[in-house]
């Protein structure tokens, strides 16, 4: 009826992994008639949901075999429990069994308080599965620009993964805006300021500062692009404009080793000593040579994707 | 002999009084509170602006501050209490009676302070009616206005939200009564003159704009599938059928629903110029697709909304602009405009009994009444005829001979069955009753009555109240439409059904629509920034409404 | 958490092939509801997980006028309640009806 795109933010977890995938390909594994619900919520009295709040599976995109998964952000803020973080883990332990990419659609506030302890260990044991799957030669590609953004345990996570997908609606951080709020003061950061909270942790900023690799419009379909593209790169550092396309999950998979990390601690340093004493974005992205940098927010997607193309900090090779 | 002109000789004292804290007309906003203690009385009948939307802040702060043993007992007249201050002055005693229309943000607090005595309760109006009282009965003696600027002779420009302050002027300063201003800047020019500076006598400079409440920004990111459904039974069970071109709607989720989806839905059913022409309405972001689409011919707006301003002005064709470009509004036409020169009002309410009465007010909370129940009234005095009009007539009345029959504006109150925190809309006894039993009230505190209502939307389908032909049949068709809440399932099935026969009750399938096909991919725009974007940027929403 | 549990006669079974269906999720003012197929083809099973404690009757309500008016015979339905209002249940579980009678993939 309506001619509007559709929304990757307005999504749920199951259309986002539809939109992904050739179609009729997915197969869900630990489904929702399995009932592998949460042992702990029913003691805050707080209701459950038969995924668990993540969906994962297997399918295929252009006929490559891949591993995906899809947090539900709507339900407990997309949080991690005991349940939701084993089916990623499981997931990613897989992908390395298998040399099958893995496609991660974040959608998270972090760890659910209800199950703070496992929790905090799933995040764990998922960024020990993303790193041996990452040295076998595995990619690990992170999508992010739902409701609940990528925070806490699901930003450190995002950090470990070859290539990042965000769109304006995205935001990365570990910690939220109104602890910060809390813990620094409002003078220092007022969480109600929105156009605050996404010049700092929104996706906008994050592909210009190195957080993310490609930005995308709130669009399903682009997503969908831009994950083909980061299938094809290599799993490894090296310089991806010069890389020629390769067909989806082929090619040369050398994987994630010592070098890439010292290359990513260089970059991390480098860009905080270049930008620790920024005190607004505003401020970074003039450093970067942005001439009209209060214009980024409300600029349009494909306008933000030239500019940033020309402007951005890369983690390219590092990542 | 008889003295005539006390109240000028009054009005004198006052201003000689309040000279020694000023420059000419411009106070000296260090000396504020000793200001308005020198100019004010005793008892003193006091408007303080206090809109729905604009709040003179600055001078309501300063009002609160007084020593209550030099000014008290004041008596307040004013359309809006929003600000804590409108409240703090009753319990420190600086005033003691209160005649206003809406109290929206202070419905909690106003509830406590009527319930303890600490506020003599003149009544609670309709703007219009409010409005009609300034000229009688509440005459304010001292007006406290807000206004956007001033130049050095006391001309003020009140800009988009220009909402009350001519009509508050008008009553104040031609009754003998002191008018001070409160502006954000002094300029020496103004972009237009919207109040005349011989009508204005002390004018105080805030350095910042005066507080603006956004009210009537809907986000569509919170629009859920029964309000959609609820939205296409309105516009294919009563928008088309009774071709209603000139309307108001109610501030509310169902409402903007309807305005989301006319240029979808209702392009799909072929209405385009033939509903929703001429409006009186709030600048609603929610109405921007309709706009550009080409549905809208005019609005007249009441006030404005934070963030419309550039689009207002860039669209004059549309609104009613001053020869500065930006947005003139006028509350008091607007209620007019409603009154008259609408066919339909369509809004949302908390409470409807089995008579069809309806009320937002509940056991702890005084809203107030704002502008529906005038938006929400038949209008006995009206004479020109419309097709909508003498339809519904004729639907109430069948039996009258045509030419005496007079028509009647569709009053039509829009919701789902069950409301915020799962509260049933349909109650057996309103809470306003309950209210008046309590403060010992001459009237419960009705929104719109039950003989001005015509129809009622829920999820459920539509009751058409006009065809109704006694207390039972009314009965009926409301449970008929209420859903599973109690009201609902104490529902007599069988006159139910004999009802929907006669169209008194008409069900989602029976106008053709499936409940299963009401989803957010109808929506004309599915998030603020999507309005935005329609807007073609011209739209800028407040902070609080942004995700990027 | 109260469980309740219905098992209904249902009228009219439902049709298609697909072992189940999901809609809807675990949200405040939302719920989920799973579908399966049950034993009897003119009974329709309901259980339902709800934190809102004490609304039997309106579930009686809700989950009556459901299979009287759909396709609910020889399901088996599962639902987890995140304090929905009526209207959105009876919503979703004209939904998940639908759903489980779409042809396959």
């Amino acid at each position: 009826m309506s001619n509007l795109h559709q929304s990757w933010y307005e999504a749920g977890a199951r259309e986002r992994i539809a939109a992904l995938v050739d179609t009729g390909s997915f197969t869900e594994y630990v489904g929702p008639e399995r009932r592998e619900t949460s042992p702990h919520l029913g003691i805050f009295d707080l209701p459950a949901q038969f995924d668990d709040g993540i969906v994962v599976g297997a399918a295929t995109v252009d006929s490559t075999p891949i591993l995906i998964a899809a947090q539900e952000g709507r339900f407990m803020g997309g949080a991690f429990g005991e349940v939701h973080g084993a089916k990623l883990t499981g997931l990613l332990r897989a992908a390395k069994a298998l040399n099958r990419d893995v496609v991660i659609a974040f959608d998270t506030g972090g760890v659910r308080l209800q199950e703070a302890n496992a929790g905090e260990i799933a995040i764990a044991e998922i960024m020990r599965a993303v790193t041996e799957a990452r040295i076998a030669g595995v990619r690990v590609v992170g999508l992010i620009g739902g409701r609940a953004g990528c925070y806490g345990g699901g930003g450190l996570i995002a950090g470990c993964c070859s290539t990042l997908i965000i769109s304006e609606q995205g935001r990365i951080s570990v910690t939220g805006p109104e602890v910060i709020e809390t813990n620094k003061g409002v003078e220092e950061f007022d969480s109600r300021d929105r156009a605050l909270v996404w010049r700092t942790m929104g996706g906008k900023h994050r592909t210009l500062i190195g957080g993310a690799d490609l930005f995308v419009d709130d669009d399903a379909a682009a997503f969908r692009e831009a994950m083909l593209a980061a299938l094809v790169r290599p799993a490894k550092a090296g310089s991806v404009r010069n890389a020629a396309p390769l067909p989806v999950g082929k090619g040369e998979r050398p994987g994630l080793d010592l070098a890439t990390l010292a290359a990513e601690q260089d970059r991390l340093e480098r860009r905080i000593a270049r930008f620790g004493d920024a005190a607004d974005a505003n401020d970074i992205w003039r450093m970067l040579g942005i001439d009209n940098a209060q214009a980024i927010p409300d600029m349009p997607s494909a306008a933000f994707a030239t500019l940033a193309a020309q402007y951005r900090e890369s983690a390219d090779d590092a990542r | 002999m008889r003295q005539w002109n006390t109240r000028k000789q009054m009005r004198e004292e006052r201003i000689a009084a309040g000279r020694g804290f000023a420059t000419g007309k411009l106070v000296d906003p260090e000396t504020l509170v000793d200001f308005l203690e020198a100019v004010l009385r005793p008892g003193d009948r006091v408007c303080l602006e206090g809109d729905n939307q604009k709040q003179a802040d600055v001078l309501a702060r300063g009002l609160a501050a007084m020593d209550p043993d030099r000014i008290h007992d004041l008596h307040m007249v004013q359309s809006g209490v929003v600000l804590p201050e409108h409240l703090d002055v009753f319990d420190s005693g600086i005033a003691k009676r209160l005649d206003f229309s809406y109290s929206g943000p202070q419905s909690a607090r106003i509830a406590r302070m009527l319930f303890g005595g600490k506020i003599e309760l003149g009544a609670i109006h309709t703007y219009l009616e409010l409005f009609a009282r300034y000229f009688v009965d509440l005459t304010p003696q001292v007006a406290l206005i807000a206004a956007v600027s001033a130049d050095r002779h006391g001309n003020l420009y009140t800009g988009p939200n220009t909402e009350d302050t001519p009509t508050v002027v008008e009553a104040t300063s031609f009754g003998s009564g002191l008018v001070i201003a409160q502006v954000g800047e002094i300029v020496d020019t103004l972009p237009r003159v919207d109040i005349p500076g011989d009508q204005v006598h002390f004018v105080l400079d805030a350095g910042k704009p005066f507080y603006v409440e956004p009210l009537f920004t809907r986000d569509p990111a919170a629009m859920t599938e029964t309000q959609i459904l609820t939205a296409m039974l309105a516009i294919k069970g009563l928008y088309q059928p009774y071709g209603v071109r000139r309307l108001n709607h109610g501030i509310g989720f169902n409402t903007a629903a309807i305005e989301l989806l006319l240029p979808t839905y209702g392009e799909k059913l072929g209405l385009k110029g033939k509903i929703c022409t001429h409006w009186a309405l709030n600048p609603h972001p929610t109405l921007i697709p309709a706009i550009e689409a080409g549905w809208v011919e005019q609005v007249h707006c009441f006030g404005s909304e934070v963030g419309m301003e550039d689009y207002l002005a860039a669209r004059p064709d549309i609104f009613f602009t001053g020869p500065d470009g930006s947005l003139r509004s006028n509350r008091a036409f607007s209620q007019t405009a409603g009154l008259y020169a609408c066919d339909m009002f369509i809004g949302s309410t908390l409470q409807i009994d089995l008579a069809g009465h309806s009320s937002t007010i509940t056991a702890n909370r005084i809203a107030g009444f704002g502008g529906a129940p005038n938006m929400g009234s038949d209008a006995r005095g009206r004479r020109h005829p419309s097709a909508p009009w003498l339809q519904a007539g004729a639907e109430a009345d069948p039996d009258t001979a045509a030419p005496l029959r007079r028509g009647r504006k569709l009053v039509v109150q829009i919701g789902e069955t069950f409301g915020e925190g799962n509260a049933p809309l349909f109650v057996e006894k309103l809470g306003a009753l309950e209210l008046a039993e309590k403060l010992d009230l001459d009237l419960a505190p009705i929104m719109v009555y039950a003989d001005d209502t015509t129809h009622i939307v829920t999820e459920e389908g539509i009751a058409n109240l006009l065809l109704c032909r006694n207390a039972d049949e009314r009965e009926q068709a409301i449970r008929g439409v209420a859903g599973f809440t109690e009201i609902g399932r104490g529902r007599d099935r069988a006159m139910v059904e004999r009802l929907r026969e006669r169209k008194i009750i008409q069900r989602p399938e029976d106008l053709g629509i499936d409940p299963l096909d009401a989803n957010r991919n109808m929506l004309a725009a599915r998030s603020i920034k999507d309005l935005m974007l329609a807007s073609g940027g011209l739209y800028r929403p407040p902070s609080r409404f942004r995700n990027w | 958490m109260e469980i309740l549990h219905f098992d209904i006669a249902a009228p009219v079974p439902a049709g298609g092939t697909r072992a189940m269906a999901l809609v809807g999720v675990v949200a405040s003012g939302n719920l989920e509801v799973l579908v399966e197929r049950g034993d009897a083809a003119d009974r329709c099973a309901i259980e339902i997980s709800t934190a809102a404690h004490g609304f039997r009757d309106l579930w009686d309500a809700v989950v009556a006028d459901f299979v009287g008016r759909r396709a609910a015979g020889g399901l088996r339905i599962a639902i987890n309640d995140g304090g929905a209002r009526p209207d959105t249940v009876s919503l979703r579980l004209a939904q998940a009806v639908r759903m489980i009678e779409e042809p396959e993939a």
